[in-house]
């Protein structure tokens, strides 16, 4: 093995989203490049196999995406949901870059859609994948093998060669055999957050994190990202923060994707397993408060939750792919879940009572809310009385973690001295958290992987050239 | 969920994944059909199979296909769900259960078995004359005019009955009245989207088929196949016209619409079953239902064989050759005609009513988001 990969251009760790847009760009460029990828063929594309859509500022409708979306609401949006935890520069230069990587993407083979039906409040600031991630990352492999690119797989980075702030090779192990040394010119680091590492997780989070659910690939283990900390690069970011979304307690340890999400969250009442409601389920329009609740399950006992609803709402939320719990009485249901029943019947009563008579409409903020019940429920409250009762369980999903390495508007890492690594680039997940301090858009991560992917392959190409 | 060995009942598993993800959307017709439901009844299952051309797409784009655990394989499991629709609706069903064993074997006996009867009555019938070329084009010299229309008629009207069968046990299933295909819009869009093969088009781009790379070669290869066809077909029909409407006799002249016809449509039945067939070895298998190879590759053979014989015929009509090569010929038309209802050919029938099905349910879908 080791005299055939002996030395390259450009080293690219990972290979998702950020690492294709970093390899394919470096070889239009004239770089030989090798891209390292930790997981089988199969499952190649780390968590970007997972995606639909990114985030596309546009200033007039494109056959995909409706409207405009230009840059001061695109930003404004970011202000809001980072309260303010972002880096103007970086987010700013991210946001004006991504109608020019929507080109890049379609002229690699990439094709979009308009919105997917079901998700049509992202018609207008997103743009979809036809085929979703899996399809976007087959293309980009398909662009890769056109260009000589070449891809190892089953090859896992473990140890950097980095001397005095200046990258040499890397070390990798595949399935079988010693480590050896793969050496190159500049190295893109690209392998994604830690949030399929357990062990990182529970230093950051404490037990709870046994009963976390990982929504996407099982390789972002974080191992790129903890070697680079250790070789001096300043780090970004706090280490419980990331973008967990509730899942259906049922999903499997990795890899469930976005079929195991549960929307029907705001359509009934949430309870802990003491029985009792935490907060508001009708806070706000499902899509804004989607990302809150997989923090919000971790921090209920034994970080478990569970939505019930009634009859009335069947049918108004995207089907899940894990049959309701079902029971013709709210106790039978309480029973079934092994919720406390006398705690489950008294909060569903008292909640029915508080509830006052509106119109409903779960597409808007509608008037159905109830008064004088903590935590109040301010929209869609309907009284859960129309049997059949159903019941589902949820876990914290959690998508991709923020602690980063720190970086500049060139990609380039930064080391704790504040100098700029020479040939040392980041880009995606393991450097999002510079721009995501916490909070989430839909479909940044995926933008700010392809924008700094690419201007990660130009400057590690140019770096490799010197 | 693991996967599940009825067809049936792991179409339904995969659909409840598939309409949770919806991420393959904008391929073709079966997700937005399927999005219409949440729950997949047979009759459903059969009717979005039908909507199904195979083209793969949505397997190399699942992130759940194999290995992952959830196993989606929805190309497969739909072709699966599709030959045994075939074979439900196809009348009578014992019949096409019997000939879905073994297509290849079934369809070549059949034309051996067809050719040596036609050999044996033509032997009988004129005193040994099928060796001897009895001028150029006698054909009626080999098989009487009136045993030919007589044999034909008799069993393409036959045929015929048994595809109006199976259509209307598909289209009852469905749950769907004879009333809504008077519905112009649906029919007009429904036929449209078979008769261009819109969906394998794919917006340009062509299809997943025979491998992950996209092309356009199936649907060019097809639009040979079916337009060949149907060209063989109205030169066959003018020939009869013109025999028994004019009491013009065959032979016809090199430059008469019979012949220009057919050799036209003779040629595209040539290039297009083969071209099939090539990319049908090449495909990927992992997303075809292996069952289902017999039936296809005998069809297309059978056509390919149709039209050889047919040009070859026309070619060698004045040598002492033309016997013989019509036995072989009118064996293989008969072959696939008696073939027709139990074999691939019923795709075309089930997949333009469920296109027709699911414009008018689109349709219907615009009126609802209208009010
Ligand atoms: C279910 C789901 C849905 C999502 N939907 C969207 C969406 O629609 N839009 C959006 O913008 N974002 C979405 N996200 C978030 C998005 O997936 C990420 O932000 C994005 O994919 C990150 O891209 P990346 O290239 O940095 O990382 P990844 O795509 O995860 O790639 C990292 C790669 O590094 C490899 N790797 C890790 N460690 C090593 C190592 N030591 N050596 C070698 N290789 C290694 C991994 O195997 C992997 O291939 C979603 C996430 C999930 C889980
Ligand atoms: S085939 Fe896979 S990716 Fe496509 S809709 Fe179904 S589950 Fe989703
Ligand atoms: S194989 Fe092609 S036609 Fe069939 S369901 Fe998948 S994308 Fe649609």
């Amino acid at each position: 093995m080791m005299e055939n990969y002996p030395s390259f251009d450009v080293v690219i760790a990972g290979a998702g989203n950020a690492a294709l847009g970093a390899a394919l760009t470096a070889a239009e460029r004239g770089a030989r490049v090798v891209v390292l990828e930790s997981s089988p063929q199969e499952f190649r594309g780390g968590n970007s196999r997972h995606t639909r859509n990114f985030r596309c500022m546009h200033d007039a409708p494109t056959n995909v995406q409706t409207e405009a979306y230009k840059e001061d609401e695109y930003f404004t949006d970011l202000m809001r949901v980072t309260g303010g935890q972002t880096n103007e520069e970086l987010a700013r230069m991210t946001i004006r870059e991504s109608p020019k990587c929507f080109d890049w993407m379609k002229s690699q083979g990439v094709r979009f859609q308009p919105s997917l039906s079901g998700t049509l409040h992202l018609g207008r600031t997103n743009a979809f994948f036809l085929g979703g991630g899996k399809a976007l990352m087959n293309s980009y492999f398909a662009a890769a093998r056109k260009r000589g690119i070449t891809v190892l797989y089953d090859t896992e980075v473990i140890g950097l060669d980095i001397a005095g702030g200046v990258f040499r090779g890397v070390t990798v192990q595949q399935k079988k055999g010693e480590p050896f040394q793969i050496k190159g010119r500049a190295l893109v680091c690209a392998a994604g957050g830690f949030e399929s590492n357990l062990e990182w997780l529970r230093e950051a989070w404490g037990p709870p994190a046994e009963n976390f659910i990982v929504r996407g690939t099982r390789y972002n283990r974080g191992k790129v990202l903890k070697l680079l900390l250790e070789q001096g690069v300043e780090q970004i970011g706090d280490p419980t923060q990331c973008h967990a979304v509730a899942v259906d307690g049922r999903a499997p340890q990795y890899d469930g994707g976005i079929v195991t999400r549960l929307d029907c969250v705001p359509l009934g009442i949430v309870v802990n397993n003491r029985g009792e409601r935490f907060y508001d389920e009708g806070e706000d329009l499902w899509p804004k408060r989607y990302a809150i609740w997989g923090r919000m399950v971790a921090e209920q006992p034994d970080q478990i939750a569970f939505s019930i609803i009634d009859s009335q709402v069947i049918g108004r939320f995207m089907p899940s792919i894990f049959p309701a719990i079902r029971a013709n009485s709210i106790g039978e249901l309480a029973a079934k879940l092994g919720l406390p029943v006398d705690a489950v019947l008294a909060t569903v009563e008292r909640y029915n009572r508080s509830v006052v008579p509106g119109r409903f409409d779960h597409n808007k903020l509608d008037d159905c809310r109830t008064e004088g019940l903590t935590p109040q429920k301010s929209h869609w409250a309907l009284a859960i009385d129309q049997p059949p009762f159903f019941g589902y369980p949820l876990r914290p999903g959690i998508t991709f973690t923020y602690l980063a390495v720190k970086v500049n508007c060139k990609a380039a890492v930064l080391m704790q001295d504040g100098r700029a690594a020479r040939n040392i680039l980041a880009a995606g997940e393991i450097m999002a958290g510079n721009i995501l301090g916490k909070g989430y858009l839909a479909g940044l991560g995926m933008t700010i992987g392809i924008v700094f992917g690419r201007i990660a392959g130009e400057e590690a190409a140019r770096a490799a050239a010197e | 969920m693991p996967p599940l060995n009825d067809p049936l009942r792991e179409g339904e598993r995969l659909l409840v994944i598939c309409n949770a993800c919806r991420y393959c959307e904008g391929y073709c017709a079966v997700f937005p059909a399927m999005e219409r439901r949440r729950v997949f009844s047979d009759a459903d299952l059969k009717y979005m199979a039908n909507l199904c051309h195979n083209c793969s797409e949505c397997y190399y784009a699942c992130q759940y296909a194999p290995p992952h655990e959830y196993a989606v394989n929805l190309p497969r499991t739909l072709a699966e769900i599709r030959v045994q629709s075939y074979q439900q609706y196809a009348w009578p069903e014992r019949l096409a259960r019997a000939c879905q064993k073994n297509w290849l074997v079934a369809a070549l006996m059949l034309l051996v078995g067809l050719t040596a009867a036609i050999c044996g009555g033509a032997a009988l019938g004129q005193g040994g004359g099928i060796l001897i070329s009895p001028g150029a084009g006698q054909f009626y010299r080999i098989i009487p005019h009136h045993v030919m229309v007589g044999s034909f008629g008799v069993v393409s009207l036959l045929v015929l009955l048994v595809l109006l069968a199976g259509f209307v046990r598909f289209w009852r299933e469905t749950g769907e009245g004879f009333r809504a295909l008077l519905h112009g819009k649906a029919l007009a869009r429904g036929l449209g989207d078979a008769f261009t093969l819109r969906y394998m088009s794919s917006a340009g781009a062509g299809c997943t088929y025979p491998n992950e790379e996209r092309s356009m070669s199936r649907r060019w290869f097809h639009h040979l196949t079916f337009y060949g066809f149907v060209l063989c077909f109205a030169s066959t029909s003018v020939a009869a016209f013109y025999s028994n409407v004019l009491g013009w006799a065959a032979p016809y002249g090199y430059l008469s619409a019979p012949v220009i016809l057919g050799t036209l449509g003779g040629i595209g039945l040539l290039i297009g079953p083969a071209g099939l067939l090539l990319l049908k070895w090449r495909r990927n298998r992992e997303t075809g239902d292996p069952g289902q190879s017999g039936m296809d590759t005998s069809f297309m053979a059978l056509l390919f064989l149709v039209s050889l014989t047919g040009l070859l015929l026309l070619a060698l009509r004045g040598t002492s050759a033309m016997g013989i090569l019509l036995a072989i010929h009118l064996g293989a038309v008969m072959a696939l005609f008696l073939t027709f209802p139990y074999g691939k050919f019923v795709h075309g029938i089930y997949r333009s009513a469920a296109l027709v099905r699911n414009a008018l349910e689109h349709e219907r879908q615009g009126v609802e988001a209208g009010r």
